[in-house]
């Protein structure tokens, strides 16, 4: 039988059971509303420890791989991750990111990944400037990143989008750049549904262990509820962390 | 008592002698038994607080003596109506909480807030029960598409809601929009909102414990929505424009921070009493919480947050202003509600004590402001009977025959029409604005029989749908009111639910008008015999009277809002053809019964006669039947027949499932109508060819009449009467009509 209630356990933390557990933050800002799908998909998929971590938070230094879900933090008020960014925890982003640990930015995390100046370029409204929600392809253009290796190169996926501003804008510069060192992780196959420059979906940073991506791979864990093409990032995540830490792979 | 008055307010005998209540509604009369009731003439804030209380909104007094007529009792309802939200059990210690409400007058005004606001407020009634709200529907009617006010207002109540929705993180799943010229300058919003709770949980909007602090948590009061229920109670005119400011504004971001920070505080247990700050604001849950505990509640209105200066009692009274909570708790229990919402960066504040004595006592500067029996508020307003009369429209009717229309040779162009018309078209321009997927528990999205959302953590989902067909229910309320709730049954069986109970949103026209009140008391009656035919209790709505445009009232459309138990995830069914080769039944008598349908209205431009007649039997058995088949694992694909009948129904499931058919039907009913006419009791079902057997037999056997039509195939439909084909084409031509209406309209 289920729980209801999914209010927030304050850091709730699991016994570790292990050795070789990756812990998992799923960052909570004031208005973050995926959250909890993050948190299911990595309990749900991967079986490890996962946290709630909220925005006030200043230490985020036992976590593997910090997730900063969709939403609409600080209601998007001033301009999507605008805000955010400033929040304490994402100097722990930063520091995790420097020491080469994992950060997905899902959605308003992308954004606030973009805001905070972890992944080059902008966000615009979306060029119909209406919200859209529906499933979407999108082409694996990099697979050889530890959120994507368990995908084929140019793969084809369905992962839903939910998103008003989601028109990825960079100059032609950082887009020859990020051409150049295999940064754009995903791109829109057929119908690109926002105006993103070169049908961008998601890229990453230069080391490739930031990345950031408006379509919701959270939302595609479960063939009940239209797809579970998401499902190999999180285990790519999990696998690439194992080998690195020269730990047995799951399958 | 002290009789402070603002230097801009009238004084007591200013009310008096001018009859300034009457600005407010309330009657002669009502002015009589308020004075009664206080043993004095009220001052402006007392008058203004009655007036709210009693008007039509908060105290239902036209529609009380009709509303008594609905089953409300059932052996799975844990709440009934009176609260913020019904609850219907679902086994395991777990329940649904549901509740559908209104935002018509609003939304014809400022479209984006009257809508935002209109879910941000039925949110707070399902949280305020204690449940995690997992779900948004709706209910839109709006005048033709093709009027520039009327795009304006669609454009806009759409962004509206899903402005609201997308930022709280609730999933808008389904829902209904329909355009029709009687819904011109009056269109309905009405929002429902479905949550889940364990029993244990389940809230009250109690104000117990005599000497407990009451707090408000929320955003500073304004002056925002001021009279907003009393605006809600009278006809829309030229000069409702001016009333905008009765219009709220919404902040899904703060709303989403109460929903959170309240969820917790009741799950830590320390709540005795909650209730949000809906129409009427402070007033109405305040008078409301002490009336339920048979208590007072003393206000300190000093202590109310306010986002203005130089706010008077009346305007804090009477103020609609978004996202407010008030609750109770026990003193020692104070410092750990802070806490809790201080973690959610709110603020609560200690804004008064239940009393025993039974009145609701207004504090301000230190002196009384106003002194009333929170009976006389609550329960003492007058109830009217009004009269009731039929209407010469009705009459006139039963003698239209709706047979007499030359018949339309080229059936194949009549479709293509109907899956143009904006009421038919794919919605997918809507509900792609919607985020409908956020908590990842939906199974069925948008633009199927009934949205389905799965109960996490078990093999559970709840099916949830509104409907209504206003133009039966115009033509005849008691026939239309029991095809609403047919149909939502309907739906809900065809995605695989047993239906549980329903909130329903009755928008009429003023009840001042005999024909009008007469349309309500049949509808209701209709309602209420199909509530009881199918088990399905009313748990909890909203009335919405009033409505009307320069041409008169609306069409009574009474929104049924539907809730059913999927037991198994199994069992959960779409309407899409499925597979090559499946077989087509189509289960379910049609006759020539075009009165109301949208073949009517579109191909010959009227809409007029009866509509079509429904045996709640025949319709009971049909759902049973379906229902057992898809149980049984019987079924690939359902779908009910409904606007636009038989070949609508064909092209909407070859459309969703992406692939074609090829049907065969014999009728004695000339073509036309064996394919356009909207009888009821009808669906379609499709099986795979090993299991179609026994399909058709289980069926039979049921009862129902079954007939084999077709099969599941190809990339075109095909459709043959009586050995003749009469329609031919690609589903790509069918779904691009389909899917391009709107989106055209709107350009």
């Amino acid at each position: 039988m289920g729980e209801i209630k999914d209010v927030y356990p304050i850091m709730r933390s699991y016994e570790r059971k292990v050795v070789c557990d990756m812990n998992f933050a799923v960052l909570v800002f004031p208005g973050s509303n995926c959250d909890i799908d993050c948190y299911k998909a990595v309990e749900q998929t991967l079986q490890q420890p996962v946290d709630y971590v909220f925005h006030t938070a200043t230490d985020l230094s036992k976590y593997d791989a910090i997730i900063i879900p969709g939403g609409f933090s600080y209601g998007d008020y001033l301009r999507s991750g605008a805000i955010a960014r400033f929040a304490p925890v994402m100097n722990e982003v930063q520091k995790a990111a420097a020491e080469g640990r994992y950060v997905i930015g899902i959605c308003n995390g992308f954004q606030i990944l973009l805001e905070s100046g972890l992944l080059p370029g902008a966000m615009r409204r979306n060029e119909s400037l209406k919200f859209r929600c529906h499933q979407t392809k999108l082409r694996v253009e990099n697979n050889e990143t530890p959120f994507t290796h368990e995908y084929a190169k140019g793969e084809v996926i369905d992962i839903p989008i939910a998103h008003g501003e989601g028109n990825y804008y960079c100059d032609e510069e950082t887009l020859a750049k990020l051409r150049a060192n295999g940064q754009i992780v995903f791109r829109y196959e057929g119908v690109n549904p926002n105006g993103s420059v070169d049908d961008i979906a998601g890229i990453c940073n230069e080391q490739g262990n930031v990345v950031g991506m408006m379509p919701h791979p959270e939302r595609a864990v479960d063939q009940l509820l239209g797809s579970e093409d998401g499902k190999r990032m999180f285990t790519s995540i999990l696998n690439a962390w194992r080998e690195k830490h020269d730990a047995a792979s799951v399958r | 008592m002290t009789q402070q008055v603002s230097a801009k307010e009238p004084t007591v005998e200013q009310i008096a002698e001018q009859k300034i209540y009457k600005q407010m509604g309330v009657t002669d009369e009502e002015y009589g038994l308020i004075c009664g009731f206080l043993g004095r003439k009220p001052n402006y804030t007392e008058i203004g607080v009655f007036s709210v209380m009693w008007s039509e909104h908060c105290s239902y007094k036209n529609s009380k003596p009709v509303l008594r007529r609905f089953p409300t009792k059932g052996p799975r309802v844990l709440v009934g109506p009176g609260e913020g939200a019904g609850v219907v059990d679902i086994g395991d210690n777990q329940a649904v909480c549901f509740k559908i409400e209104s935002h018509n007058h609003p939304s014809a005004i400022e479209p984006y807030q009257g809508a935002a606001t209109g879910v941000g407020g039925i949110i707070r009634d399902i949280f305020s029960m204690g449940a995690r709200p997992i779900a948004l529907l709706n209910s839109l009617r709006f005048g033709k598409l093709q009027n520039e006010r009327v795009k304006y207002l669609f454009e806009h109540v759409v962004s509206g809601i899903a402005g609201y929705g997308n930022c709280i993180g609730i999933p808008t799943v389904g829902g209904e929009v329909m355009f029709d010229e009687s819904y011109e300058g009056n269109p309905l919003v009405n929002a429902m909102c479905v949550g889940l709770i364990e029993h244990d949980m389940i809230q009250q909007g109690v104000a117990q414990g005599v000497g407990n602090p009451v707090f408000y948590v929320g955003p500073a009061t304004g002056r925002d929505g001021i009279h907003g229920a009393t605006f809600a109670s009278e006809e829309l005119t030229e000069e409702s424009e001016a009333k905008r400011p009765a219009v709220q504004v919404g902040d899904p971001f703060m709303e989403k921070l109460v929903m959170e920070a309240c969820l917790e505080l009741i799950e830590s247990g320390i709540v005795i009493g909650i209730q949000d700050m809906g129409a009427a604001g402070l007033t109405c849950s305040s008078a409301e919480m002490a009336s339920k505990a048979g208590n007072g509640m003393e206000l300190n209105l000093d202590a109310v947050p306010q986002r203005e200066e130089g706010m008077t009692a009346y305007e804090m009274m009477l103020s609609e202003s978004q996202e407010r909570m008030l609750f109770v708790v026990e003193p020692d229990k104070e410092e750990q509600a802070k806490a809790i919402f201080e973690r959610w960066g709110l603020h609560c504040a200690n804004v008064g004590r239940v009393t025993d004595d039974g009145r609701l006592r207004l504090i301000k500067d230190g002196e009384v402001v106003g002194d009333m029996p929170v009976r006389a508020l609550v329960d003492e307003c007058p109830v009217y009977n009004k009269p009731s009369r039929v209407p010469e429209y009705y009459v006139a009717n039963g003698s239209i025959d709706t047979t007499r229309y030359a018949e339309v040779k080229d059936v194949q162009e009549a479709l293509l029409k109907l899956l143009a018309s904006p009421t038919i078209a794919s919605k997918e321009w809507v509900y792609n604005q919607y985020d409908y997927m956020v908590r990842t528990s939906t199974a069925v999205w948008p633009g199927s029989d009934a949205a389905v959302v799965t109960v996490p953590g078990t093999r559970k989902a709840v099916a949830m749908t509104t409907d209504c067909n206003g133009r039966y229910v115009y033509l005849d309320p008691e026939v239309g009111g029991k095809i609403a709730l047919a149909e939502a049954a309907r739906n809900v069986v065809c995605s695989g639910g047993e239906p549980l109970a329903i909130t329903d949103n009755l928008n009429f026209g003023s009840p001042e008008k005999p024909e009008v009140f007469w349309q309500l008391e049949k509808a209701v009656d209709g309602i209420t015999e199909a509530c009881e035919k199918f088990a399905t209790p009313v748990i909890g709505g909203n009335v919405s009277l009033y409505n009307e445009n320069a041409k008169g009232a609306i069409y009574p459309t009474p929104v049924i809002g539907m809730v059913g138990l999927v037991h198994d995830v199994d069992h959960i069914t779409t309407q899409g053809f499925k597979a090559e080769g499946d077989v087509v039944f189509l289960l379910g008598e049609t006759k020539a019964e075009l009165g109301g349908s949208e073949f009517q209205h579109v191909i010959h431009g009227v809409t007029e006669g009866r509509p079509p007649m429904i045996d709640l039997d025949v319709e009971k058995r049909l759902q049973d039947a379906v229902l057992a088949a898809i149980q049984g694992g019987l079924v690939a694909s359902a779908h009910d027949l409904s606007d636009g009948g038989l070949a609508v129904a064909l092209a909407e499931s070859c459309i969703s499932g992406g692939i074609g058919a090829d049907v065969e039907i014999s009728s004695e009913l000339r073509t036309d109508f064996a394919l356009f006419s909207e009888s009821q009791s009808r669906v379609l079902l499709s099986a795979s060819a090993g299991e179609a057997d026994a399909l058709e037999q289980a069926i039979r056997e049921a009862g129902v009449p079954v007939a084999r039509i077709g099969t599941v195939g190809g990339s075109e439909l095909s459709v043959k009467v009586n050995g003749q084909q009469v329609v031919n084409t690609t589903i790509e031509q069918m779904a691009q009509v389909w899917k391009d209406a709107i989106p055209c309209l709107m350009g």
